[in-house]
């Protein structure tokens, strides 16, 4: 067996030993550690924003900035897309 | 290379118009059920990709011009912006606050706020958000259709040119 797997195999337990306590350490499902901002969404969702959809609420409304964020990030993907693929006119 | 067979070709024509519909009510609809402006933006450029394949990008680029499309997905953006400054402009209660729902519980267009709790889905909600995801579908749509096109009419006319 070369070094360079059992650095390889070394690295890989050391991983995998992070990822197990990690996952034996997550709270149980359904019972987060802080739930104020989750309860104040979900009963003040429908009478703020006027949305059934919480999660569009949250997306547009309470979060909207982060989704203005969002639509420049695909708004810069398309004017480098067409900048790279423009027909140069000869 | 001017698309597919006859058969491809009759085939895509004939689920066009369902993928369109799932993704324009996906869109509409966003603040009612899962999804919204991103998803059914998605869903309809994909549909628009499928003719692309089909009926190829030669055909397609001489039905709509890639500088068309990027006005429509200027047009999204601008909306967006626009009404994202509204909120800062038109005060509510005192307040105006940047992203800030004006329409919403002014029985205005989209401003019926529905009751707390699980209710029956009512369009007529939401306030800006139905506009909002408007604006974002469009957005998506023209921004990823465009990108498709682009791409595919760069290396159809590279495969032209051997």
């Amino acid at each position: 067996m070369s070094k360079r797997n059992i650095v390889a195999i070394v690295f890989f337990a050391i991983v995998a030993v992070l990822f197990i306590f990690s996952a034996l350490m997550v709270h149980p499902f359904g019972n987060p550690d802080s739930k104020d901002m989750d309860e104040y969404i979900i009963d003040h969702t429908q009478e703020e924003t006027g949305a059934n959809n919480g999660v569009t609420g949250v997306v547009f409304d309470y979060r909207g900035f982060d989704t203005l964020g969002e639509a420049t990030v695909l708004f810069t993907a398309v004017a480098g897309v067409i900048m790279i693929f423009r027909r140069v006119k000869k | 290379m001017s698309g597919m067979s006859r058969i491809v070709k009759t085939i895509c024509s004939s689920i066009f118009p369902l993928v369109m519909i799932y993704g324009l009510y996906v869109i509409a609809h966003g603040h009612l059920t899962p999804g919204g402006g991103f998803q059914g933006g998605a869903i309809v450029a994909s549909a628009l990709a499928m003719i692309l394949v089909a009926y190829g990008s030669v055909w397609t680029m001489g039905k709509i011009k890639e500088k068309n499309l990027s006005l429509l997905e200027s047009l999204g953006a601008l909306g967006f912006i626009t009404l994202a400054f509204l909120g800062l402009i038109i005060v509510v209660d005192g307040a105006s606050v940047f992203f800030n729902n004006f329409l919403v519980n002014t029985n205005f267009l989209f401003g019926i706020a529905p009751a707390t709790g699980s209710t029956a889905a009512n369009i007529n909600t939401g306030g800006i958000l139905p506009l909002m995801n408007f604006s974002v579908g469009l957005k998506v749509i023209a921004g990823l259709f465009v990108i498709i096109l682009v791409m595919a009419y760069a290396s159809n006319a590279k495969e032209a040119k051997k």
